[in-house]
């Protein structure tokens, strides 16, 4: 019985290693370039190595089931008469319980770190009322920062292209380019279907709906240049509906900023 | 109260067609009608898998040149709704529920034979129609969600015939998940309890509770659609002032418990088939009744899950979040109960049982990778990308439909009286399972990354695992050849495989097999214990 015991923990034990190991050293996700990227991978850790090693536990259970109680050729009859036992099915129900409640509690606060239970402040110039209906996005503006001082981009999408309006420089550009640290808060909207705005490398996404503005912030940490995706089937071209967001230097950003810049005077 | 139904002769069984030709006719018999559901379900399989394989095609190479963008789109609409209303609903429901619930019950037919027959009838022009209407002006191309406003946008004359046959189909889902009802609570011989009844029908009133609940939401939902498009009402069109977000709403009410309608009937086939080759009981009956009664209450409350990144306020997403993820605890608890019957047992290592445990392992990994979906901040991220269609085929695949081919193995001889070539039917299983896990592993990677869901182009990074996925895929087409062959040689010159050659419990065994027109020669046996493996009953066999 104590030998029986002591490989159960071993086994145990060594599902628990690898499951470690393997979430520590194996890779899944792309580069980190938003404030947000490295929280969600923090998140993605702990659900892999969770899930790996109930995985990799019952795997084992099933397969070892199937070799250990194997109908040899020369048994006759059933198995044990076994038709439950309460205290295990109590062990089973509230363990997973608990650990989904954890899981649960936990991914709260990422999503609180990740700003998307703040209020959504998005501070918009060209935003005419107050009034105005803005629904879900995530915010990454705290309370004690100047909204104001954040990038305002709208964002207009359809089918198939994004277009980036710039209202501080009264230009509209079809590729996305954001200094690097600040804050970059946008408001979304269609111009026909539902679209998707998804930069794999923020961990970032949002719908942007015709007839009901959504808004998004985020702050890039890395300079370079990451795909715009639309992620929500849009048609034919969806595939094809792409853009590209080029995160700079401040001073590059100025320069390629006034170079589009266009006097507010031209209406 | 009980009522028991007499053996006497219905007045147009003589009118009834003998042989093969009552396949085809508007047959009365629960039986012939199970089979019709299951062999109609394998052809639009086989459709449904035609299309899946010519987007596998598609997708070997990053640009798109198979065929054009928008029969592309066609193509993975029509791959969904065939595979989810003509497949698997109709089969894991209405072929082993129609079958398997009336010997469950001590019945001799459903409730109601006649809005049986009708239910299933509504099957084949609907699908019919569904396939035919490429041919019209293209078909449906909003995909199987059919969000507004693309589906208005979209050719109309494919969206509406789209729209007709999902509400046919819903119709048929409805009048079945009545009779089920119907007959689980009202037909049971005298004397047989509900806690004594076989795990199927738990799962099946479980199912048809929700299918009764849900499914005129989407009926309703999509007939508000169908105006839109042909009276320009604005209902879900934001042009005229619509709100594209109450459609997400209201489809996902049924589409979310859709995927329990998919799923509990096979967690109920599993617990048939596990304790007979396991030779043991089923693990904690009363937990398992409980915990899928657990999931149809939580599967009503979750639908929101598949919205984190539209327009949901934070309140909402948290609430869906914890909701969501709390049904893993009744899932858990069957799987753990699955593992607990086996252990112990006696296990015949059989094509019908390595198919379950295929099902035990996928489906654990789908669950898994659920219960971090339900997570909206790892939702945000991977939300419509292949990392979604990766997790709902190993629910829907990996799960559901090895179950239905371990019932097919486990059923086979009490449909025909003839087994099934074990060895054909491992090598079917073997291809099954790797060519399943090939195809769809991978596709969590593709998501994480970057790859996202419907799109007929990507980034041609993504190339080598995306041909390693079309690799898998093509051995999951070359995977039906064997099941096809056994299927064909066993029905003609298979084994002869007796009235019970499992040795089960289960009363459709205690009858010949194949059985008699109305299921018993004489009274329905009394089966108060179906699982009673290792005591004195069983061993008196």
């Amino acid at each position: 019985m104590l030998n029986k015991n002591i490989y159960l923990i071993l086994i145990i034990s060594l599902v628990f290693a690898i499951s470690f190991w393997i979430g520590f050293n194996v890779d899944l996700l792309p580069a980190e370039a938003s404030i947000n990227a490295p929280i969600y991978d923090e998140l993605f850790k702990i659900l892999f190595i969770t899930g790996l090693i109930i995985f990799i536990g019952m795997t084992i259970a099933v397969i070892y089931s199937l070799f250990k109680f194997r109908k040899r050729n020369d048994q006759i009859g059933d198995g044990i008469a076994l038709e439950g036992n309460l205290s295990l099915e109590i062990v089973w129900t509230i363990i997973p319980s608990i650990i989904v409640l954890l899981i649960g509690l936990y991914s709260y606060n990422i999503y609180d770190r990740m700003g998307g239970m703040k209020e959504l402040n998005h501070n918009h110039e060209m935003m005419s009322s107050n009034s105005e209906k803005i629904w879900a996005g995530i915010s990454q503006t705290s309370d004690n920062e100047i909204a104001i001082n954040n990038l305002s981009i709208e964002v207009s999408a359809m089918q198939f292209a994004f277009l980036f309006n710039y209202p501080k420089g009264n230009f509209i550009s079809g590729e996305l380019h954001v200094p690097v640290d600040q804050k970059v808060s946008m408001k979304m909207e269609s111009k026909d279907v539902i679209h998707a705005f998804w930069v794999p490398e923020f961990r970032i996404k949002q719908d942007i709906i015709p007839g009901q503005p959504t808004i998004l912030n985020f702050t890039p940490t890395k300079v370079g240049k990451y795909p715009i995706i639309c992620a929500e089937l849009c048609g034919p071209y969806h595939g094809g509906m792409r853009a590209s967001i080029i995160v700079e230097e401040e001073a590059d950003y100025n320069e390629w900023f006034n170079k589009n810049k266009k006097p507010e005077v031209n209406l | 109260m009980t009522i028991s139904i007499d053996p006497q002769k219905t007045n147009n069984e003589s009118l009834q067609p003998k042989g093969w030709l009552r396949y085809f006719s508007f047959s009365l018999d629960h039986k012939v009608i199970g089979i019709q559901y299951l062999v109609c379900g394998f052809l639009f399989y086989l459709i449904g898998g035609t299309l899946a394989s010519a987007i596998r095609i598609e997708l070997a190479s990053p640009m798109s040149d198979f065929m054009p963008r928008d029969v592309y789109n066609q193509v993975l609409t029509l791959h969904g709704t065939i595979m989810i209303f003509l497949w698997i609903v109709p089969v894991v429901n209405g072929a082993f529920g129609n079958y398997l619930i009336p010997f469950y019950v001590g019945a001799r037919d459903m409730a109601f034979p006649r809005l049986n027959a009708v239910a299933f009838w509504l099957i084949p022009p609907s699908g019919l129609m569904l396939v035919t209407s490429y041919f019209v002006e293209g078909a449906a191309q909003a995909g199987w969600t059919a969000y507004p406003p693309l589906s208005i946008t979209t050719p109309q004359s494919g969206q509406i015939i789209w729209i007709l046959s999902v509400l046919l189909l819903g119709g048929s889902s409805i009048f079945g998940g009545i009779n089920f009802i119907a007959t689980i609570i009202k037909l049971r011989r005298p004397g047989l309890k509900l806690m004594q009844l076989p795990m199927y029908c738990w799962a099946m009133l479980g199912t048809s509770l929700l299918v009764v609940l849900s499914t005129p939401v989407l009926a309703g939902t999509l007939i508000l659609l169908s105006f839109d498009i042909i009276a320009n009402t604005g209902f879900f069109n934001p042009v005229l002032g619509g709100n594209v977000v109450v459609y997400q709403h209201l489809f996902w009410f049924y589409s979310h418990p859709a995927v329990y309608i998919m799923v509990l009937p096979a967690f109920g086939l599993v617990s048939e088939i596990l304790p007979v080759h396991a030779r043991k009981p089923l693990f904690g009956y009363t937990t398992m009744v409980f915990s899928i009664m657990g999931i149809v209450v939580l599967g009503l409350v979750v639908w929101a899950h598949h919205m984190f990144t539209s327009g949901t306020p934070p309140w909402m997403r948290l609430f869906f979040t914890i909701a969501t993820a709390f049904i893993a605890v009744p899932t858990g608890i069957k799987f753990f109960n699955w593992v607990a019957t086996l252990w112990g047992g006696k296990i015949s290592i059989n094509s019908a049982m390595l198919f379950s445990c295929g099902f035990i392992i996928n489906f654990v990994f789908g669950g898994i990778t659920g219960v971090a979906l339900a997570q909206v901040p790892f939702d945000i991220h991977v939300h419509d990308t292949y990392f979604v269609v990766a997790h709902f085929h190993y629910i829907v695949y990996g799960g559901t439909v090895f179950i239905i081919f371990s019932s097919i193995y486990h059923w086979f001889p009490k449909v025909t009286g003839k087994m099934l070539n074990e060895k054909l039917g491992i090598l079917h299983f073997i291809i099954t399972f790797i060519g399943f896990n090939l195809c769809f592993a991978p596709q969590h990677w593709l998501g994480l990354n970057g790859m996202p869901r419907r799109v007929a182009e990507y980034d041609p990074q993504f190339q080598f695992v995306n041909q390693i996925s079309s690799l898998g895929a093509l051995l999951m087409a070359i995977s039906t050849i064997p099941f096809l062959i056994n299927v064909f040689l066993s029905v003609r010159n298979g084994k002869n495989a007796g009235d019970n050659p499992w040795n089960a419990l289960t009363p459709e065994w205690l009858t010949s097999s194949p059985p008699p027109v109305e299921n018993w020669e004489g009274e329905a046996p009394l089966v108060k214990e179906p699982y009673g493996y290792g005591k004195e009953i069983s061993e008196q066999k």
